[in-house]
């Protein structure tokens, strides 16, 4: 089929960059005006991102455009974009996300001073994933990937006035960098090996669809890069512990960057690279068992904190760990339909705790309650969320876990273990959180209010969407449309009847838990804590990881950055002031020379006649 | 026969020096001036009968010097008066002005 939209794909990063370069020009002068010209900047990439979707829905071909962008000798460097079935949704899918945060901070980020910068803030980000999710080879995509990674840096520290928000910035930018020097590794390696440096997706498929043109060991070796750089980017063990400290930034940015999309990257990126996996078993096993543990590690730490962006912080990271375990067990589509769903229903939760926020100030859980009597559209919405979150039928997030524990059943027995209790915990802590936030009585003493609309919109849309979005792909008669349409094969569902009952049985029985500890109180909040103070601690102190990369890494490196400042400033300033020293002596020397008595002079003269001719006449004997 | 001659310039010339660079008073520095020059006509004299190229050049010369040291005897001491005068002492040392 023709393409007409497709072509114009180029345009929908192009709205938002304008976006930003409007706030950036004319920020000061435009208080209100600044959020309506970035909405209608993310506006436009949604219109024009749906439009694409919907050819590509229709059946329209993959389409591909590049220009040379750098020319050296025969080698061209190219830029460009690709788009495919799975950059179509992407795009969809973040524009979508991106509109909606943008309508939501008019209103949470009204009272904000610099309210034009954050938003042209968001628009840079918009672009900067835009571009990523478009890119056709791995170059530009990287480049899009640091530009990702500078807006999260400068959209966590945007109160900088915090302490806690500044160090968290630079803790997110530094640990992410860990990351992003793995993939920027694999793609030296990758554009070494590959025939003609072609690091384009498609030369990629067609050189690892092959056997034998890599060798398996540089093919494991480029996997496992790519996924570092993946860990880093999207909070899989051990590289997780930015994400959390990044809810120090505004909710809405926790919401739009920190859930749904930028951490969401290094999937895409390992689906989008996912022949180099393939072609390695050994990578897709590593992928598998660090997103399985991710997904159950973080979910463990969830359990006990007290912050309500943290909970939902350790949330996202489990949900992520959840896409990395499905595509290491071989299943792009299973990983992608999850991220999609898990787009939804996370923005939808983060969005709701910032209405929370808004309404309470205060992020501990412990002193909300109640909050469902006056928040009546944010609590029915939340609760959406976390229901989908917990996997409970018929909502999105219990198909698209369904699909990866159903894969996960198939290829691995050990991991769809793993996953089953992850999604025990996971429904115990929404519960939990859901329970403590908006049952019971209230406790702070101010009455809270509902958000204003501007707020609550797009908390509806989300629910919505968080309810019917799992419906592109269902296990049913072995339609599996999503698959078909992603990959071009239907993926298989074996077991899923089995899996659908295990998996929402548990769902219920982690709801049910939260039930009765927190609202009916018939099992005794402290029955752990009692019991096994030590665990407790270990969960709230988030297994005393910070402490423990604090004591490995800070300090050792610090002892190292020490070690070289001394040598800095020891031998090599201590040459430099040797030699400056050496002429302030001579120089002083030579003052006290002149001192105005002529028979010195005279007398000088004469010394210097004697080394003169002493000299001339020991070159003879020389 | 010319290093004889040489030699006792030479330690003319030495004693002349010594002088120049040791003695305070003005008026010892003058004449030992003298003395080095006297040492360096001594010379140009040998040099005119016994050096390799004898010539009236050497002898010529040195009338030159002696004529040019007698007006700058006389103009050093003429500065030397005007200086006793200007600040009661003839102490070489005492005249630093050059330095500042």
């Amino acid at each position: 089929m023709a393409t007409v939209y497709s072509q114009y794909a180029w345009l929908v990063p192009v709205f938002p960059l304008a976006a930003f370069l409007i706030l950036t020009a004319f920020g000061r002068g435009m208080k209100q005006a600044g959020a309506i010209v970035a909405a209608l900047g993310s506006f436009g990439a949604l219109a024009l991102s749906a439009l694409v979707l919907i050819e590509h829905l229709g059946g329209a071909d993959e389409y591909n455009d590049s220009f040379n962008w750098i020319e050296i000798g025969g080698y061209a460097l190219t830029a460009g974009f690709d788009v495919t079935n799975l950059t179509a949704l992407m795009m969809v899918v973040v524009s979508l996300v991106a509109f909606l945060v943008n309508v939501y901070s008019i209103g949470y980020m009204k009272d904000d001073e610099r309210i034009t910068v954050f938003f042209g803030y968001v628009a840079l980000f918009t672009f900067s994933m835009l571009g990523l999710v478009l890119a056709d080879n791995l170059l530009t995509l990287y480049i899009f990937w640091e530009l990702v990674g500078v807006c999260s840096f400068l959209l966590i520290g945007f109160w900088y006035q915090k302490p806690e928000a500044k160090a968290a910035a630079k803790k997110a930018f530094i640990v992410t960098r860990i990351g992003d020097v793995g993939l920027l590794i694999a793609l030296l390696l990758l554009f070494w090996y590959m025939p003609d440096h072609d690091l384009s997706f498609a030369a990629i498929e067609n050189v690892f669809g092959q056997t034998g043109l890599i060798t398996e060991g540089i093919t494991t070796l480029i996997a496992i890069l790519i996924f570092v750089g993946a860990v880093g980017k999207s909070g899989q063990f051990p590289l997780h512990v930015w994400l959390p400290d990044a809810m120090e930034g505004p909710t809405p940015i926790s919401a739009l960057i920190h859930a749904a999309t930028m951490v969401a990257a290094g999937v895409f990126l390992v689906a989008r690279t996912f022949p180099i996996f393939e072609a390695s078993q050994a990578a897709l096993d590593t992928v598998a068992w660090v997103g399985a543990f991710t997904a159950i590690f973080a979910a463990s730490i969830a359990l006990a904190q007290n912050d309500i962006k943290r909970i939902l912080a350790y949330s996202t990271v489990s949900q992520l760990g959840y896409m990395m375990m499905a595509i290491g067990l071989g299943s792009v589509t299973a990983g992608m339909f999850h991220l999609f769903t898990h787009a939804f229903f996370k923005a939808l939760l983060f969005l709701g705790a910032g209405s929370v926020i808004h309404a309470v100030h205060t992020q501990n859980i412990h002193e909300m309650g109640g909050l469902g009597r006056t928040m009546k559209t944010t609590a029915w919405t939340f609760a959406v969320g976390a229901l989908a979150l917990a996997g409970i039928p018929p909502l999105s997030g219990f198909w698209s876990k369904d699909a990866i524990l159903a894969e996960a059943l198939h290829a691995n027995p050990a991991l769809f273990v793993v996953g089953i209790a992850a999604a025990l915990l996971t429904a115990f802590y929404m519960s939990r959180l859901f329970f403590l936030v908006f049952a019971g009585n209230p406790k702070s003493g101010g009455e809270a209010h509902e958000s204003p609309a501007s707020m609550t919109a797009p908390l509806v849309v989300l629910a919505v969407l968080a309810v019917v979005s799992g419906f592109v792909e269902m296990p049913f008669g072995g339609t599996g449309w999503l698959g078909e349409w992603l990959t071009g094969h239907a993926a298989e569902h074996e077991g899923t009847a089995l899996v659908m009952l295990i998996s929402t049985a548990v769902g219920l029985l982690g709801i049910y838990l939260g039930w009765l500890i927190y609202v009916k109180g018939a099992i005794s909040r402290d029955v752990v804590t009692s019991r096994a103070p030590w665990l407790t601690r270990l969960l709230e102190r988030k297994y005393y990881l910070d402490e423990i990369y604090h004591a490995v890494f800070t300090v050792s490196l610090r002892a190292i950055g020490r070690a070289f400042d001394a040598f800095d400033r020891h031998v090599v300033g201590g040459a430099v002031r040797l030699a400056g020293g050496a002429a302030v002596w001579t120089g002083r020397a030579a003052t006290r020379m002149q001192s105005g008595q002529l028979q010195s002079y005279g007398l000088y003269v004469v010394i210097g006649l004697v080394i003169l001719v002493a000299a001339i006449a020991g070159r003879r004997f020389w | 026969m010319l290093s004889s001659y040489l030699t006792m310039a030479a330690i003319l010339f030495c004693i002349g020096l010594y002088g120049a660079l040791s003695k305070r008073n003005a008026v010892i520095v003058l004449m030992s001036v003298e003395l080095m020059l006297n040492a360096v006509n001594l010379n140009l004299v040998a040099f005119s009968k016994y050096g390799v190229v004898p010539s009236l050049a050497g002898q010529i010369f040195s009338l030159f010097t002696i004529s040019v040291a007698a007006a700058e005897v006389a103009v050093g001491v003429a500065i030397l008066i005007a200086l006793f005068r200007a600040r009661g002492a003839v102490n070489v040392d005492e005249f630093n002005e050059m330095r500042r």
